[in-house]
């Protein structure tokens, strides 16, 4: 180990004196540390970020800057009008990373393919517990388990899966970072030598960027792929220097110690703003949180009770109070920026007069209800509590008492899907693949409605799900929008949630940073960047 | 002398035994687990949540896993991370060396300050010197380490740009760290620069670091050698004529000592805790950080083992002291 490391530094060395000294290097200050180099077992955004979106590459890609698909190392893919059959044509000629721990003989083919889910899907894979005890959460929580029948190689540049019933989004679902390609000649030559666990260590994949060294909890450092098949990086270095605290990520920044950063605090943002060196760029980030009633509960079964709750919250001032003014006022459960947002929505006005009356009409008198408040800060939410807060004032001004609650957050997720929950929960989604189903199907369909699910709201509306199945089941983007559009009708009538927000995103940088692309998808990625000498 | 050390190793193994209890307790009574956070909020099906739970070996009683731990442990295995699948000893080992790195120039830090301090006030008690620095102390000793952390981070490398904000050594720099301390490495990697990089990026850790455990040495240094100095053979030896110097420095401060050593060990209890702030500031690579991430990812194997790690160091820690506390006070190596 201690020699490998030596090595690799000194081919590093090597690399940067035969380089010149005009390497263009990236510091970027990322959050926290990766839990591992391979995408499949994880969920969270910062291992991705350093793995996926940097070493590895996807049959299809998000197009920079948006959620719609482009080709990835698929150059092109035919959908048989069952909806069953997807066939892909791979990109000629891919080759794996050379790194010093592997040296690939072979360019991308079938196999690899194969191999990447495979190894997710089927226990029986010798790869599938290359660490005992992995499991490959996204792979089952996407569903592919039950969606994917089989996966054939037709011949070497050609793979062909074979789905189980039409399912729409699956497409969107192979751009995700967990469905990365990754080479089977490396996990192989990993097994033989039995040392299965350096997959999650040295990882090898067809991305813009070769891994060169992880320094645990401090430093990654990448070098610009020079086999890669897309457009070549512009710089020659990439280094994530691990820096957790926000506020000391913004001091480094602000001292040139990195010249780009991820998640600002909220209140930093206005003096990274002011400083010259610096430039802001903000993109709406495609989430959304919400306060879900428990619909099972009485008086929050009735619409019209919700319906006059939600009118007596003014999330207006919410957006002003919790997140400065930098996000935008949900009416729908999907982003405006998705498609298939659905803008002829009129939402509801703030009007607790209106909010009293319709109480009134519906019999409810001297309400006390509870507001759950999470203990954590997400991206779609930065102060649950001051939030809660904010709904009690406003709840009071109709005659109705809220008491806010709280518990740990692993217990908060956990409690919160409790069939027989007392009170309504503030939570919040991300999406994971732009797909309007991602958001819909997984937080307010009756399949999420039971003990366990996502549906917060246990709000299971059979004409809602019809529609979410039904656009499921079709390709056609046209015929999805039109079921999607009328899906968000019957949630607004329905009003299983409050739609609080969708909050805005930002990510400060020096103004020697160019070509940086925000995805909305919430990773980042550096393989558009270029940097002023 | 040996009957003296024999003793205190035996006092080792129930200890050990308690720390092993508690470490493997703590994690568990925390509410939340692994496996809740890991399906965040898409949120998992109680039959996704049984089996995730027993592949990682979390569904069987409690004290059967507690006895399998104490079993591997016995057998040198301290278990793998549930996130990142490395050995727990793995990680604690490659990070070690930066909080070593950290402490020890923190407890140098707060022991050159601190003992001359103590001593000159002590022997100016009353003057504005001792009130100005033991009300400094005091308020070192109060300081909450996050906050003064960020302070003088925003002031010296913000402001002044004195300092580099976090980390180990500029990130131009990349050698081979054989021995995992940053200052030797960087003697050792022969790069120009590479020391006084590793170094500047050590100072403001390390006076937040020393912060507690500076106030506390001198004030203990004080009062120990304010005790001293009213002492029969201090007057006895100041009546025999010997000079200030000899009668502060030989006579009073090598008694005055005693209990000063006996702080000074148990600082590094105090050391490890403030380490965990601070690392977490400073962005240090070391096991404070390290722990902090794993308990709030309920990282059981990594807590239960790390905390026994950690613990097993101030344990040692505290065995050497004792035993330089025999061998500056022969009464109790006597006893």
């Amino acid at each position: 180990m201690k020699l490998r490391t030596t090595l690799m530094a000194a081919s590093a060395v090597l690399a940067m004196l035969a380089g010149g000294v005009n390497a263009k290097t990236l510091v970027y200050c990322s959050e926290g540390s990766p839990e591992g180099f391979d995408p499949a077992p994880y969920t969270a955004g910062t291992t991705f970020d350093a793995s996926s979106r940097t070493i590895y590459s996807r049959l299809v890609e998000f197009k920079d800057g948006e959620t719609s698909l482009v080709p990835g190392l698929a150059d092109s893919w035919t959908v048989s009008p069952d909806g069953l059959e997807y066939t892909f044509k791979l990109h000629p000629g891919v080759k794996f990373q050379t790194t010093d721990y592997f040296t690939p003989t072979r360019a991308l083919n079938a196999d690899d393919v194969i191999f990447s889910f495979d190894r997710q899907g089927n226990a029986k894979n010798t790869f599938n517990q290359y660490v005992p005890g992995i499991s490959y959460e996204y792979y089952t929580s996407m569903g592919l388990d039950k969606t994917i029948k089989s996966i054939e190689k037709v011949d070497d540049l050609t793979v062909k899966f074979t789905l189980t019933a039409p399912n729409a989004p699956f497409l969107a679902d192979l751009g995700m970072d967990f469905a990365s390609i990754v080479s089977k000649e490396y996990a192989d030559k990993l097994l033989a030598d039995g040392k299965g666990a350096d997959f999650n260590n040295n990882p090898v994949g067809t991305g813009p960027f070769t891994f060169v060294a992880y320094q645990k909890d401090a430093v990654i450092r990448y070098k610009a792929n020079p086999d890669y098949f897309g457009t070549k990086p512009k710089i020659d270095d990439l280094v994530f220097a691990i820096t957790t605290d926000a506020a000391v990520r913004a001091q480094k920044l602000k001292a040139g110690e990195c010249q780009i950063m991820a998640y600002p605090a909220p209140a930093d943002i206005e003096a990274l703003k002011a400083d010259p060196s610096l430039t802001v760029i903000d993109q709406a980030g495609l989430n959304v949180a919400y306060l879900a009633y428990n619909t099972l509960v009485k008086p929050f079964d009735d619409a019209k009770v919700r319906q006059a709750l939600n009118m007596a919250i003014d999330k207006k001032a919410i957006i002003d109070a919790v997140f400065q003014g930098t996000g935008v006022v949900a009416k729908n459960p999907i982003p405006p920026t998705m498609w298939s947002y659905n803008n002829a929505v009129k939402d509801d006005a703030y009007d607790p007069a209106a909010a009293k009356k319709m109480l009134d009409a519906a019999g409810v008198k001297d309400l006390h209800m509870k507001i759950w408040a999470m203990p954590v800060q997400r991206p779609y939410m930065p102060n649950a509590r001051r939030t809660a807060e904010l709904m009690q004032a406003d709840l009071a001004k109709v005659g109705v008492t809220v008491e806010i609650v709280s518990y740990e957050w692993g217990e908060y997720l956990k409690k919160s899907t409790a069939m027989d929950r007392d009170g309504a929960v503030i939570l919040g989604w991300t999406g994971d693949n732009g797909d309007p189903d991602n958001f819909m199907n997984v937080l307010l369909s009756c399949q999420a409605a039971g003990e366990g699910g996502s549906n917060r709201a246990h709000w299971c509306d059979k004409d809602f799900s019809d529609l979410l199945s039904k656009a499921a089941a079709t390709s056609d983007v046209a015929e999805r929008t039109k079921l999607y559009e009328q899906a968000q009708v019957i949630f607004h009538e329905q009003a299983p949630w409050l739609a609080i927000d969708h909050s805005t995103v930002f990510m400060p940088m020096s103004k020697k940073v160019s070509g940086y692309v925000m995805n909305p998808l919430g990773t980042h990625a550096f393989g558009t960047v270029d940097i002023a000498e | 002398m040996i009957k003296f050390i024999l003793g205190r190793l035996a006092y080792l193994i129930p200890t050990f035994i308690g720390i092993t209890i508690v470490a493997f307790g703590f994690v568990r009574v925390l509410p939340g687990d692994p496996v809740l956070l890991m399906a965040g909020e898409r949120g998992m099906t109680p039959e996704h949540y049984q089996d995730m739970m027993a592949r990682l070996g979390f569904d069987r009683p409690v004290w059967q896993q507690y006895l399998e731990y104490l079993w591997r442990l016995l057998h040198g295995d301290f278990g793998n991370s549930i996130v990142t699948k490395q050995p727990v000893l793995h990680d604690f080992l490659t990070l070690f060396p930066a909080t070593l790195e950290l402490a020890f120039c923190a407890i140098l830090i707060a022991i050159a300050i601190g003992l001359p301090v103590g001593v000159l006030a002590a022997l100016k008690r009353g003057s504005w010197f001792d009130q100005v620095t033991m009300t400094v102390a005091l308020v070192g000793y109060s300081m909450p380490i996050f906050w003064w952390g960020l302070l003088l981070i925003i002031f010296f490398s913000g402001i002044l740009g004195w300092t580099p904000v976090s980390g180990r050594i500029s990130l131009m720099y990349y050698f081979p760290t054989p021995t995992g301390f940053m200052l030797i490495d960087s003697l050792l990697s022969g790069q120009k620069g590479a020391f006084s990089s590793a170094a500047s990026h050590l100072v403001l850790p390390a006076i937040v670091l020393a912060t507690v455990p500076l106030a506390v040495i001198a004030r203990q240094t004080r009062s120990a050698m304010l005790e001293v100095l009213g002492e029969d053979y201090v007057r006895t030896a100041r009546a025999k004529g010997l000079t200030p110097s000899r009668v502060v420095g030989i006579h009073a401060l090598r008694n005055a000592m005693i209990p000063v050593i006996t702080t000074i060990g148990l600082q590094v209890g105090v050391l490890m805790a403030g380490a965990i702030l601070t690392e977490s500031i400073f962005s240090w690579p070391g096991i404070g950080k390290w722990m902090v991430d794993s308990i709030s990812r309920r990282d059981y194997p990594v807590v239960q083992s790390g905390l026994l790690l950690i613990a097993g160091m101030v344990m040692i820690v505290n065995l050497v002291v004792d035993l330089l506390y025999g061998l500056i006070n022969p009464r109790i190596r006597h006893r």
